[in-house]
């Protein structure tokens, strides 16, 4: 396969996933903000930072809903808008068209025509729904992608591109929840605090999935540990290496060579089986959010290095 | 005028019978109906249509026409063998030029016309494509004046466009309109690629043993005819490079894999000569493959056209095609020329200013429709421009009288009338020549217009051929 295809294939998942993973990040800075009580601004700061957008917006600018669904949502000019994720991944999708299968071709350019024609007034009025379709989007690519697209090196350089994003965005969310929590009150939280961790899991549509993983109370630890370590759950940073490391693994297979990403993914698949929620909690859930963004930026280099991109 | 349903305007011919019945049975809101349907099948595939330096919508759609356009089995028998012998004619004619040069000490075209010719080569003398093939698709544009009246308009022997929308229009069609095929009449036309893919295989390069590796070049997503480009790559299970996906190395080209070099043998390229190489075309260009033609000419990669075609579509070396078939082949054409007038040769330049009111002037390697007068339609003004124009570059015009072109039922907002069509048909030539029975029917969508041109309002319908 061409080089530049895998490259367009990797980075188009990767898109897609971020669109979404913007989407979730709003979502859940809409909960935060709702909350009794919630600083309304700060919550939104957080949500605009964890999305890396934090240089859209000044100290003394106001961020509200209102202003931050338009940068995240519609603004072309900022890079890490929904819309230009969706420019990007369509970029990419037309630069590999033979390399789509057409639905998921049609479900891409469908979702981004529609996105094109979305005003300001649509998004400030129904949220709520506006988020929903962003999701169903990327639902949809997947689906198309899981349903019609052959299991070859394709499909593997596509799959690995959206599970590092998907466990970036897994990161993200954590942290965009982290930046509120300051200062740390230690285990003395207050239910503001506790609201916060169960709007993480309904911003990953993961509020039965987890009470059916753990039962009980929405503690705070096991929502740590439902997002880092249960290996089980799709958006799960353990579940997200695993599926990168099934690709590579397929891919080191079809080509019958390892590269250093291979290495470097089995090495963070073992150090996360390894781990226990207290530990990282006592090293500082912060610091180990930022290594392993670092950790998933290695990744994505060495990854393009191994195929010649 | 002939009209393509109705003759004279008052029968029904033949071939559109069933057709007919259609639009009566359907009325005009279901033909709305299925209009809307089509286009919208078209926007979700993608294909678009970009005009270069134009504004507004960057890919827009080139307008759909429900009715087609419909040939009888024998009208096809005639076509077809026209357009065979002209591909022929044409690859014949390169072959010639580009070694001995015969027709040109016979004095049957102008070595002026040929050597002084920008899309002349020189690079090329000498070299031997395989097969002798240096067209190996060729798109004659016909237009229709009469009953069995056919004219060859210009032919287009580089790169010619449009043929995803001959199978797309038909796959469009018959998802909407599935009924108007039940008789099972019309000659299916999705051989093409296959077809296409067979031809390129055939002139694979001598370095080539076992199974030819093909490849389709574009110059990248933001050409206008890209969609074509991945729509045929994919359609004949081929990989679609970018110029920076190849490389040369050892007399070879390559392109980058994930696995690291590939190699790639025919190279069906739909991106311009002058970008092609450029060490050898175009130094100042950062585009092409550096040392491409080096390996073109020994033998290791196969260019599908060969560069140098364009002069076999040069507008003014098209007067001499006619010539051209009975020199190579020996034969009678059997499709017509418009009468041309050179605007080069004095006499002729003296006639066309004179009646610039009534012909159609055209720069010689324009395309597109753009840079063309139109005399019926023009203003004073635009006449003495052009007049000026073509007394201060006279070898860069060339004029022809203004056409009745046929015209076909088209459904517009008011109901159904006629309106200006053309046609285009993809002849395929390799070691054998082949030709899929149908082909591209452009129309011109304003009333009255006679310019099909897709960058001028023009859209495009299903071309049927009928089964014997």
């Amino acid at each position: 396969m061409l080089s530049r295809t895998a490259e367009s294939l990797f980075w188009m998942a990767r898109y897609i996933e971020r669109a979404e993973a913007t989407a979730r990040l709003i979502e859940m800075g809409r909960r935060m903000a709702m909350l009794p009580g919630a600083y309304g601004q700060e919550e939104w700061r957080s949500v605009v930072a964890a999305a890396g957008a934090g240089a859209a917006f000044g100290p003394d600018d106001r961020v509200g809903e209102a202003e931050v669904c338009r940068s995240l949502i519609l603004d072309e000019d900022n890079p890490s808008s929904i819309r230009a994720c969706l420019d990007r991944a369509r970029n990419n999708a037309r630069a590999v068209r033979t390399a789509l299968t057409a639905d998921m071709w049609e479900g891409l350019n469908e979702g981004w025509r529609w996105l094109g024609g979305v005003e300001a007034e649509t998004v400030r009025r129904d949220l709520p729904a506006t988020l929903d379709r962003i999701r169903s989007l990327s639902a949809l690519f997947r689906g198309a992608a899981q349903t019609s697209m052959l299991r070859g090196e394709r499909y593997d350089f596509l799959s690995a591109g959206a599970f590092l994003e998907r466990a970036d965005m897994t990161l993200r969310l954590l942290d965009a929840k982290y930046f509120v929590l300051l200062p740390e009150t230690g285990l003395l939280l207050d239910n503001r605090d506790r609201y916060r961790w169960i709007s993480l899991l309904h911003a990953t549509s993961a509020v039965r999935a987890f009470h059916y993983v753990y039962r009980g109370d929405f503690d705070p630890s096991k929502i740590a540990h439902f997002m880092i370590l249960n290996a089980e759950f799709p958006c799960s940073l353990a579940f997200c290496y695993g599926g990168l490391r099934a690709a590579l693994i397929r891919l080191a297979n079809r080509y019958g060579a390892r590269h250093d990403c291979h290495a470097t993914v089995e090495k963070a698949v073992r150090q996360l089986q390894d781990r226990e929620m207290d530990d990282i909690f006592d090293e500082g859930l912060h610091e180990f959010l930022l290594e392993t963004l670092r950790l998933n930026a290695q990744l994505s280099s060495e990854l393009s290095r191994a195929y010649h991109f | 005028m002939f009209d393509e349903m109705t003759g004279d305007g008052h029968g029904l011919r033949a071939p559109y019978k069933d057709i007919a019945a259609w639009i009566e049975a359907s009325g005009l809101d279901t033909l709305h109906r299925h209009t809307a349907e089509a286009e919208a099948v078209f926007r979700r595939i993608g294909i678009t249509f970009a005009v270069y330096g134009e504004g507004g919508d960057p890919e827009r759609l080139i307008p759909f026409d429900l009715i087609p356009r419909v040939f009888a089995a024998d009208e096809w028998r005639r076509l077809e063998r026209g357009i065979r012998q002209r591909a022929l004619a044409l690859n014949a004619f390169l072959q010639d030029i580009y070694h001995r040069g015969e027709i040109l000490r016979a004095g049957i075209v102008p070595e002026r016309l040929v050597y002084r010719n920008a899309a002349f080569e020189p690079a090329m003398i000498g070299v031997d494509p395989p097969g002798r093939v240096y067209s190996h698709v060729v798109g004659i544009d016909i237009v229709r004046t009469g009953e069995r009246e056919f004219q060859v308009l210009e032919d287009n022997c580089r790169t010619p466009s449009g043929v995803s929308y001959m199978l797309e229009n038909r796959e469009t069609m018959m998802r909407t309109c599935p009924e108007l095929f039940r008789s099972g009449n019309v000659e299916p036309v999705d051989v093409y690629p296959e077809e296409l893919r067979r031809t390129l295989e055939e002139v694979a390069p001598p370095a080539c043993s076992g199974d030819p590796v093909i490849a389709l070049l574009t110059p990248g997503p933001f050409n206008s005819a890209y969609y074509e480009h991945s729509f045929l790559a994919d359609l004949m299970g081929i990989e679609l490079v970018e110029p920076q996906d190849l490389f040369v190395d050892e007399g070879l080209c390559w392109m980058r894999t994930t696995q690291g070099p590939q190699r790639v043998d025919v190279l069906y390229r739909r991106i311009d000569d002058a970008f092609l190489d450029p060490l050898s075309f175009r130094p100042d260009s950062m585009l092409g493959v550096p040392g491409l033609f080096d390996v073109y000419r020994a033998g290791g990669v196969t260019l599908c056209s060969a560069p140098g075609s364009g002069i076999a579509d040069d507008k003014e070396v098209y007067v001499y095609v006619p010539e051209m078939i009975r020199f190579y082949l020996g034969q009678e054409p059997i499709l017509q020329n418009v009468p041309t007038w050179r605007c080069s040769n004095d006499e002729e330049r003296a006639y066309v200013l004179e009646r610039l009111d009534e012909l159609v002037v055209k720069e010689v390697h324009g395309s597109g429709g753009y840079g063309m007068l139109i005399g019926p339609h023009s203003t004073a003004a635009e006449r003495a421009e052009f007049a000026e124009k073509i007394r201060r570059d006279p070898e860069t015009y060339i004029a022809q009288p203004t056409l009745e072109l046929s015209s076909s039922p088209s459904l517009g907002e008011a109901g159904i009338a006629g309106r200006h069509v053309d046609f285009r048909p993809y002849c395929l030539i390799g070691r054998t020549i082949r030709l899929v029975p149908g082909g591209l029917t452009r129309v011109a969508l304003r009333e009255g217009s006679l310019v099909v041109n897709s960058s001028q309002g023009g859209g495009v319908k299903d071309t049927w051929v009928l089964a014997e």
